[in-house]
């Protein structure tokens, strides 16, 4: 099939054959229901331009806020928003684990000889978030444009890892909320709170935080980790507060620490399960 | 040698029952085996334990307590092999994906079990001739009838060739000619390949035609093991001979191997419960021939919960 995104075609090792013809057949799915799928993009794309609006009218009617002006706010969001929309892309239908739970779906991983977590990561991929990463992408080109960093190798180094790093802390936010859904079948509206308030929060300077909220945000579920403090290293800013500006080259450490919880959830979560239904 | 060894198990469930929290125990100490190449019917009420025993044996749950091994494996920490060696059905779950064809949904499997192509191939073409579901390949899962989906539910779960099939209540809701099929390709499948079943069920017709023994459990307990007519000989798994007659007869009693059980409309339909293994049903039609004209009978098959509650009863 001659497709750009046939990851079918994609020489993956032998391993991994299972998750890819999954991968490949939900892709083929969605795009098999053409004008669906049309919508879903649109829609996503006009919730990522609604939240950039927002941080633009309200920067607009200041000249600073928590010691960031609205092009560096742009850059915080744009890195933010790439990162969250590739981390949703790819583990944001682990939301859908409560239903898989209450449904009994799950019970049909435990029989397929692969990871769970592998499992429940690949059975679906939800193509129309890349139109929500495209404004992001856009933010954050604006963003580097008008920021104007000093362009140096460790420059590109650090925006680079910011975006790896902060794609990765966003995706243990979502497996960490999947590992708690174990314990509260019906707590979706609570770990939401976390996953995409944390999403909120990362798109915001954290000097604006009090002490106690960076606690939260800054350092239980590292957000100001994703955008704001590699930001504010990249364009030599003052940090706030317990957030010196040299934690913006941390970001690896903030998606270790993510990945441990999210992963000592998922274990506790898979032990404690107590099967779905009949 | 084993394929399910099962001993002292116990599993139980919190559950919160108004603002108190109260312990369940679904399985009770059970201990069984079953030997590779068996036949195993798992029967018992509705909550009596048995979706909990058959989670336990695949790993999907920790057992509370006591030991269990499938396959020789512990089903939760080695999870993964055993999924290679253990075919599973669960009658109200499905391995299928909805939205894809059939055959699509084969092709994944093949890919998930890991099959090259040549034994994917030759598999594949055997279970869809064999479960007869040519007519139905290319429709996406969504739209099959449930006797379509079963087969294909089987064939997915067999897709790897396991060498233990375990189903829960794979016949639940099929109509007649859907199940004898079903039944029909299990007992060729284990023909041909020694496979072992294990299987729960309401219906007492797979029992008596897929199992060489049957298991009873009954409030997380095990209440009976051993062969079907050996539980026959004990509660007695009666059938019941209905016939509508043409005129209205004093009961019929005295008819040899029977017991007159009710007669309604003044005579007009009555029940007579006999025992497969003390006559047929045909020679008690000629018995009842004999005395009365009937105009049209039917055959009340055994029921299992009836079944439990007289096991229960006769081992008070």
């Amino acid at each position: 099939m001659a497709d750009p995104v046939d990851v079918s075609r994609v020489a993956w090792p032998a391993g991994l054959a299972p998750y890819r013809v999954v991968l490949a057949a939900r892709m083929r799915a969605q795009r098999s229901h053409r004008a669906s799928f049309r919508v879903d993009l649109v829609g996503s794309m006009l919730v990522g331009l609604v939240e950039l609006a927002e941080v633009w009218v309200l920067y607009r009617n200041v000249p600073s806020l928590g010691g960031l002006r609205l092009h560096q706010v742009i850059l915080v969001f744009g890195i933010a928003d790439v990162c969250f929309s590739l981390a949703d892309m790819v583990v944001g239908h682990c939301d859908e684990l409560p239903t898989y739970l209450r449904a009994g779906t799950l019970d049909v991983f435990y029989l397929r000889p692969q990871p769970l977590l592998a499992q429940l990561v690949t059975s679906d991929i939800s193509l129309r978030r890349l139109a929500r990463a495209l404004v992001g992408v856009t933010a954050l080109v604006a963003g580097l444009v008008l920021a104007g960093p000093g362009w140096s190798p460790s420059a590109v180094l650090l925006v680079a890892m910011a975006l790896v790093f902060g794609t990765l802390t966003f995706a243990a936010m979502f497996v960490l909320a999947a590992g708690v859904q174990f314990f509260l079948v019906n707590g979706a509206e609570m770990t939401n709170a976390f996953v995409y308030g944390g999403r909120y929060a990362a798109t915001q300077p954290a000097s604006l935080w009090s002490r106690p909220l960076q606690a939260v945000f800054a350092f239980a579920f590292p957000m100001a980790f994703t955008a704001y403090l590699p930001v504010v290293t990249l364009l030599g800013l003052p940090g706030a507060g317990w957030l010196p500006s040299w934690l913006g080259w941390c970001t690896p450490l903030a998606a270790l620490w993510a990945w441990s919880a999210a992963l000592l959830a998922w274990r506790t979560g898979v032990r404690h399960y107590q099967g779905g239904g009949g | 040698m084993n394929v399910i060894e099962v001993e002292h198990l116990v599993r139980e469930f919190r559950v919160r029952d108004g603002l108190r929290r109260r312990v369940v125990r679904a399985v009770d100490d059970v201990t069984f085996t079953v030997a590779a190449g068996e036949a195993v019917g798992y029967i018992g009420a509705n909550g009596a334990g048995k979706s909990t025993t058959i989670k336990t044996l695949t790993g999907i749950l920790v057992p509370t307590g006591g030991a269990v091994r499938t396959c020789g494996l512990r089903p939760m920490s080695d999870r993964r092999a055993l999924a290679r060696r253990v075919g599973v059905v669960f009658g109200q779950r499905s391995q299928l994906w909805w939205d894809l064809p059939v055959r699509e949904s084969f092709r994944i499997l093949a890919a998930i079990h890991g099959l090259d192509a040549a034994r994917e191939r030759s598999r594949t073409d055997a279970l869809v001739e064999q479960l007869e579901m040519q007519s139905f390949l290319t429709t996406p899962v969504r739209q099959l009838s449930l006797g379509q989906r079963m087969r294909a539910e089987v064939a997915a779960a067999l897709l790897h060739s396991p060498e233990l099939v375990i189903l829960d209540e794979p016949t639940i809701g099929l109509d007649v000619l859907s199940k004898q099929r079903l039944r029909e390709f299990l007992i060729a499948e284990r023909a041909a390949r020694g496979t072992s079943l294990l299987l729960t069920t309401h219906d007492m017709g797979d029992v008596e035609r897929l199992c060489d023994r049957v298991l009873v459990v009954d409030h997380g307990c095990l209440a009976y093991d051993g062969t079907l007519s050996g539980l026959s000989r004990r509660v007695g798994a009666r059938r019941v001979l209905v016939v509508d007659l043409v005129e209205p007869v004093a009961d019929l009693v005295g008819v040899p191997h029977t017991v007159h059980l009710d007669s309604a409309a003044h005579g007009l339909r009555q029940r007579l419960a006999f025992d497969a293994a003390d006559t047929t049903a045909a020679a008690v039609l000629a018995a009842v021939s004999a005395r009365a004209q009937v105009r049209d009978l039917s055959i009340e098959e055994p029921d299992i919960e009836d079944v439990v509650r007289r096991l229960y009863a006769a081992t008070r």
